[in-house]
């Protein structure tokens, strides 16, 4: 593995996203997966809420890059990208930020827009998050059809390929999606962006039922979770509860030591939510 | 895959839940293209609303400037709502109607897509939704009215640098939220596939008409075919017809701003590398870590960081060329045709003509060029105003 001048190594074990799934499964529960982007508020804070995610809960950790034109998202995670591009954030502290959830115990797996990581250069990349820790990658707006640089350089590298599938999938592309999968797959439970809904839907029912019917992957729902109730709803039919935006709102208007006091007590919520499946 | 690609250019970097939609709007168009009822819907209506064709016109006093080129403007200026704009808008309305959507969203910088589009759904009784940068929404005050005017909501975006780029992610939001009674009206050779194909195809006539026009006029085909490019659609509608010509040289123009040096532009070809912005992969102006780098330009339909992915195909591959006029050779040229012609143009339009300028001096008497005058400039009095210091203190507010 290439090791990068300054970058902190990591040489434990490389648990997947998959084992952690199949971890839980045999505990007759959801996993919990916790998104917080890098960088916000600044970039030391949202290491150490990477860390409070695992310490509070979270089985898996999406680690998000601030990007400048976040079209999946809707305000509450734009505007903590706004803050972080502002505040400088860099792609590389990604790195730092996957170090530190992997010495927690947890899987991180970075989500971000394709641009990011063309720049830097697939194999690059790859071999970067390899070597910081990192479990693989979520990517929200490339599909598999486009996907040929990251396949092969995830089958190279052993990270895992999280791509989507969405209502709005056909039987003939939920097949595809899922076969191009390795970890788990991300069901976009409702159309549209990121961000807390007060009612989950019954569309994530459905699409995990489509899903799960073309796959023996585990698949995890995302879109729109904000609490302990809607995770164990969530929880009593998907194998893992994806939440976000509500994890950022927790750190957005508030001091750092406040609003990490206040990730730790949804996480908690959110973690005890996803082990009382209804 | 090839499919939707020009080279290495092109593609579909979108979230799976637009693929669907992608999926039914190509097979959608690619079923018009060749229905007689949907070809002859739409011939109808250029010719008896948007009032095509446009004639193209000699322009001898504005050619002293261009080293005694001989100079033929293609009118675009002159179709229904101002632009080339409308000859993409009302073929995708059609289609969404065939498609059995009942809505349509669309973004726009200085307004003229925004307006077109608001036009086409008046016309065709669609739902309209405009997504404008709030920047934009103020400095392009009398066509917000304009599209309230034809029944469209306009939303002014804030986020972002609050510009033509924020407005498309916002839209892109909202189509992915309502795709099932939604269709996003892209405005330019942009986007993922099938947008840059089906918009250039919309254009196509463009050049199709100029071309015979100008066999018609000279006898013979023009040395050089010049247009603007912001996204990269007026120059692809005209350029098409023109690309098995070898004889003809494609030049497009961007915004070369306050000049490359300073950073503040939108000549991606002059500066950029590829990459991908709003579900394709082409010339981006980025930062070294891939985010996007904000584009300048006097001329709002021009400022866009990135260019139709066919244009980064034509570049790579040499069919075309790719100058930039600034935006003080822009408003000379402006200046130019209004006094020597008594057309004002678009600001858009302007860089073509400034492009003729250099082309011209450069080719000499002997040359003919083809300029495409996309716009018309009546949107653009305000600015042009400021520009050459024609308000007064008390009026200029």
């Amino acid at each position: 593995m290439t090791s990068y001048a300054g970058e902190p190594a990591y040489a434990g074990t490389s648990l997947g996203a998959g084992d952690v799934l199949r971890r839980c499964r045999e505990e007759g529960r959801a996993a919990l997966v916790g998104y917080l982007p890098v960088g916000f508020p600044d970039v030391e804070t949202s290491v150490r809420a990477v860390e409070v995610l695992v310490e509070s809960g979270v089985d898996i950790v999406e680690v998000g890059i601030p990007y400048s034109d976040p079209l999946m998202d809707g305000s509450v995670i734009q505007n903590a990208a706004a803050r972080a591009l502002a505040g400088g954030v860099r792609v590389a502290d990604v790195f730092t930020a996957t170090a530190a959830v992997r010495a927690k115990g947890a899987p991180p797996l970075v989500m971000t827009y394709w641009n990011l990581v063309l720049r830097m250069g697939v194999d690059t990349f790859a071999d970067r998050l390899a070597a910081a820790g990192g479990a693989g990658l979520i990517t929200p707006d490339l599909v598999p059809d486009e996907a040929g640089d990251w396949i092969a350089a995830s089958e190279r590298t052993g990270l895992d390929r999280v791509f989507l599938v969405a209502p709005s999938s056909t039987e003939e592309r939920l097949a595809w999606v899922t076969s191009s999968c390795r970890g788990f797959v991300y069901a976009a439970s409702t159309m549209g962006v990121t961000g807390a809904r007060t009612a989950v839907g019954g569309g994530a029912k459905e699409l995990v039922e489509r899903t799960k019917a073309v796959t023996d992957l585990p698949v995890c729902v995302g879109l729109g979770v904000s609490n302990g109730q809607q995770a164990a709803e969530v929880a009593s039919f998907a194998d893992g509860v994806i939440v976000g935006s509500a994890l950022v709102a927790c750190l957005t208007d508030r001091e750092p030591e406040e609003g990490l006091a206040a990730l730790s007590t949804l996480t908690r919520e959110l973690a005890e939510g996803v082990r009382n499946r209804r | 895959m090839t499919e939707g690609r020009f080279g290495d250019f092109g593609g579909r970097y979108v979230p799976e839940a637009l693929i669907p939609a992608l999926e039914q709007l190509d097979e959608a168009r690619s079923k018009a293209m060749v229905d007689p009822a949907f070809l002859g819907e739409l011939e109808r209506l250029h010719r008896t609303y948007t009032g095509r064709p446009s004639i193209i016109t000699e322009v001898p006093r504005f050619a002293a400037y261009c080293g005694g080129a001989r100079v033929i403007l293609k009118r675009e200026d002159l179709n229904h709502t101002g632009s080339h704009k409308i000859n993409n808008v009302l073929a995708q309305a059609l289609l969404t109607q065939r498609m059995g959507k009942t809505r349509v969203i669309a973004e726009t910088g200085a307004g003229q897509h925004g307006v077109a589009t608001a036009t086409a759904a008046a016309l065709l009784g669609l739902e309209c939704r405009i997504y404008m940068g709030r920047v934009d929404t103020e400095r392009q005050a009398l066509n917000v009215a304009r599209m309230k005017m034809l029944g469209a909501e306009v939303v002014p975006v804030s986020h972002g640098s609050a510009t033509l780029k924020d407005a498309i992610n916002e839209a892109l939001r909202d189509w992915v939220t309502n795709v099932e009674n939604t269709h996003y009206l892209i405005g330019t050779v942009t986007g993922p596939h099938p947008f840059p194909e089906m918009v250039r195809d919309f254009h196509r006539i463009i050049g199709v008409e100029a071309r015979a026009q100008v066999l018609d006029l000279t006898g013979r085909l023009p040395d050089a075919v010049i247009a603007c490019v912001g996204g990269g659609s007026n120059a692809m509608g005209i350029f098409h017809r023109f690309i098995d010509d070898p004889g003809v040289r494609l030049i497009g123009v961007e915004a070369g701003g306050s000049g490359i040096e300073s950073g503040r532009h939108a000549a991606r070809f002059a500066s950029a590398e590829p990459g991908v912005l709003h579900g394709t992969f082409s010339y981006l102006m980025q930062d070294e870590d891939g985010q996007t780098i904000e584009s300048h330009s006097i001329s709002a339909g021009l400022d866009y960081p990135s260019v139709g992915p066919e244009h980064s195909f034509l570049r790579d591959s040499g069919r075309a060329e790719y100058l930039y006029a600034t935006d003080e050779q822009a408003m000379r040229a402006f200046e130019l045709l209004c006094k020597t012609e008594g057309i004002i143009p678009a600001l858009e339009s302007a860089h073509a003509l400034a492009g003729a300028m250099m082309v011209g001096t450069d080719l000499g008497p002997e040359a003919l060029l083809l300029v495409n005058l996309s716009g018309r400039g009546d949107k653009d009095v305000h600015t042009a105003a400021e520009w050459f210091g024609l308000l007064d203190e008390e009026a200029g507010s």
